[in-house]
């Protein structure tokens, strides 16, 4: 295949956009995704975030430009089932998402809807319960679930449609730091077997592992890199109001207070392998 | 220091007497000081947004337990509950849960307005309050709620909740979901309404780093129970049973704790960067 899975081609969209009082959210916007990325998306609230998000997989149509999956546009309605099965979306609030009061209907929900053959079905769904680690509470009602669960169920009914990519809005942000910690372990066993991760955070901890990140500013990417490159541009990211990564920003002050250590530190397990070797190097 | 909420042995079971009845809480217990910053924290499903039901009389002790709040015995069916949802103000986790009027400028004159006062005295209230949670009363006054970014919405929730001029605000998860800027100026607001207010703040956080950041006391909750209560520092000092009640020490205690394994002889009781920072130095110019 010639055609990278995700292209974004001149994108804007504009809320409001036939009225006098237009709010322009992403503008001329270019980008491409790769079958398998990990991608991460940090920047401020209204910068832009979740409109791109919702443009990936046709939740909104741009007011111009093109996005395309798998070579196909989102502004084709005919390409839109195929495009929301390949392109899945789990968002902030579980809760919006639920329409069933059993866990493992609501996994089977999407599929069964797209007419998944019954032992497909089953298939799907009990990999997906399995996956995020729901099987014990497959018969219990959504409601009933913690904060973290619900978060995983979201990403379970996601995973039935068997996707090529999940599309998360800041999915980890209502959750405790284990349950986090569960959802990001979850994302990387997902990477590692092929699924594309996009990625929408406010916690830059959680962008360490990604093999992307891009910073949105008022609808443009202002910054796009490896997280090591893009932590490594403090003063741009200062000016954009974002935080460094905390073993980053201790990294950052040690360097600044005469300590040797390489810039680009970004976690926990390279600040300890640096400082410990390097024990005395300021004494 | 005065004591402005006291909740003992407090239970409750969702659903109680059917097939699908959930006990939330067994036995929970939570203080809280007359112009501290106290913290609530658990993981999910510990009952930390239940237990706060409690404190202006959403939920009341029913067969056991004890609430008294502002010197009310909420238990008591004769407490003057109106009085108590005026002084306990309760901030949701979801913002667009708390707004309910077509105007931001309605939406938080709506509590002064069912107190009865003046036409004058409830706009002053609604300028007071929508400048000091940094919302300009000329631009948003007469915006649509519905039109507000996540952030101005969490700021309109809590001016419709400090127009009630409450003596103890309750935030459940206040800076979920805001970009780090939004979080930080938050934390500066939060902190003004304690020293310049006089406003004792009860805040329920996953957010380790936001706790060791603002909190002057926590209470962790574990599967409906209260399992420690302390200072800040001293709660973050046992990171042992802190994990045995699936939560971790803020990304700066962990960070040093890693170094001390890997052979520095850190200080442990670092709970910020800038502390660990601080200990690094210290422990790397010994």
């Amino acid at each position: 295949m010639d055609h990278p899975f995700i292209r974004i081609e001149n994108l804007s969209y504009t809320y409001n956009a036939q009225t006098d009082a237009p709010i322009p959210a992403l503008r001329q916007i270019n980008l491409t995704i790769a079958r398998g990325e990990y991608l991460s998306i940090v920047g401020h609230n209204g910068s832009g975030k979740s409109t791109l998000a919702k443009c990936l997989n046709g939740l909104l149509i741009p007011t111009e430009g093109e996005v395309l999956i798998d070579g196909q546009p989102t502004r084709n309605e005919d390409a839109l089932i195929p495009i929301r099965t390949q392109v899945g979306m789990v968002f902030q609030n579980p809760d919006n998402q639920f329409v069933t009061t059993v866990v493992e209907d609501e996994v089977a929900f999407g599929p069964e809807n797209l007419g998944v053959p019954r032992d497909e079905l089953r298939r799907r769904v009990d990999d997906a319960l399995i996956a995020t680690h729901l099987w014990e509470w497959r018969k219990h009602s959504p409601r009933h679930l913690s904060a973290g669960q619900k978060a995983r169920l979201a990403i379970a009914a996601t995973l039935a449609m068997a996707p090529d990519c999940l599309v998360l809005d800041e999915s980890t942000a209502m959750l405790d730091p284990v349950s986090r910690r569960n959802v990001l372990a979850l994302l990387q066993t997902l990477h590692q077997d092929g699924l594309a991760i996009v990625a929408i955070t406010h916690f830059m901890e959680e962008v360490v592992p990604a093999d992307r990140v891009i910073v949105m500013e008022r609808g443009q990417i202002a910054l796009q890199g490896t997280p090591r490159d893009v932590f490594a541009q403090h003063e741009t990211l200062d000016r954009l109001g974002l935080n460094l990564p905390p073993a980053a920003a201790i990294a950052r002050g040690l360097r600044q207070r005469g300590i040797d250590l390489p810039p680009g530190l970004l976690t926990t397990q390279e600040l300890v392998r640096h400082l410990t070797q390097g024990k005395g190097a300021g004494a | 220091m005065t004591v402005i909420a006291e909740l003992q042995d407090i239970r409750h079971v969702y659903l109680s007497n059917t097939p699908l009845a959930t006990v939330a809480l067994q036995g929970a217990a939570l203080s809280v000081h007359q112009g501290e910053i106290a913290a609530l924290v658990g993981p999910s499903g510990a009952g930390k947004s239940t237990l706060l039901h409690f404190l202006n009389g959403l939920l009341r002790p029913r067969a056991t337990g004890h609430v008294c709040v502002f010197d009310q015995d909420t238990g008591d069916p004769h407490s003057d509950i109106v009085a108590l949802r005026q002084q306990v103000g309760l901030v949701f986790q979801y913002p667009h849960q708390q707004l309910f009027e077509r105007f931001v400028g309605d939406d938080i004159a709506y509590g002064p307005r069912q107190q009865g006062h003046s036409h004058e005295q409830v706009t002053e209230t609604v300028r007071w309050a929508m400048q000091t949670v940094g919302l300009d009363f000329e631009t948003f006054v007469d915006r649509h709620t519905f039109s507000l970014s996540g952030g101005e919405m969490r700021r309109a929730a809590l001016a419709g909740v400090l127009a009630m001029r409450p003596q103890l605000l309750v935030l459940d998860e206040a800076t979920a979901g805001l970009d780090p800027r939004g979080r930080r100026e938050i934390h500066h607001l939060l902190r003004h309404l304690r020293d310049e207010e006089g406003i004792t703040i009860l805040l329920v956080s996953n957010d380790m780093d936001e706790v060791a950041e603002l909190a002057d006391r926590v209470t962790v909750l574990h599967e409906g129970q209260t399992v420690m209560q302390g200072l800040t520092r001293e709660v973050f000092a046992d990171r042992q049973r802190l994990a045995a009640h699936d939560l971790d020490l803020p990304a700066a205690g962990e960070i040093v704790h890693a170094l001390r394994e890997g052979g520095l002889a850190v200080d442990l009781g670092a709970i910020t960067v800038a502390e660990a920072e601080e200990a690094i130095w210290q422990a790397m110019t010994r």
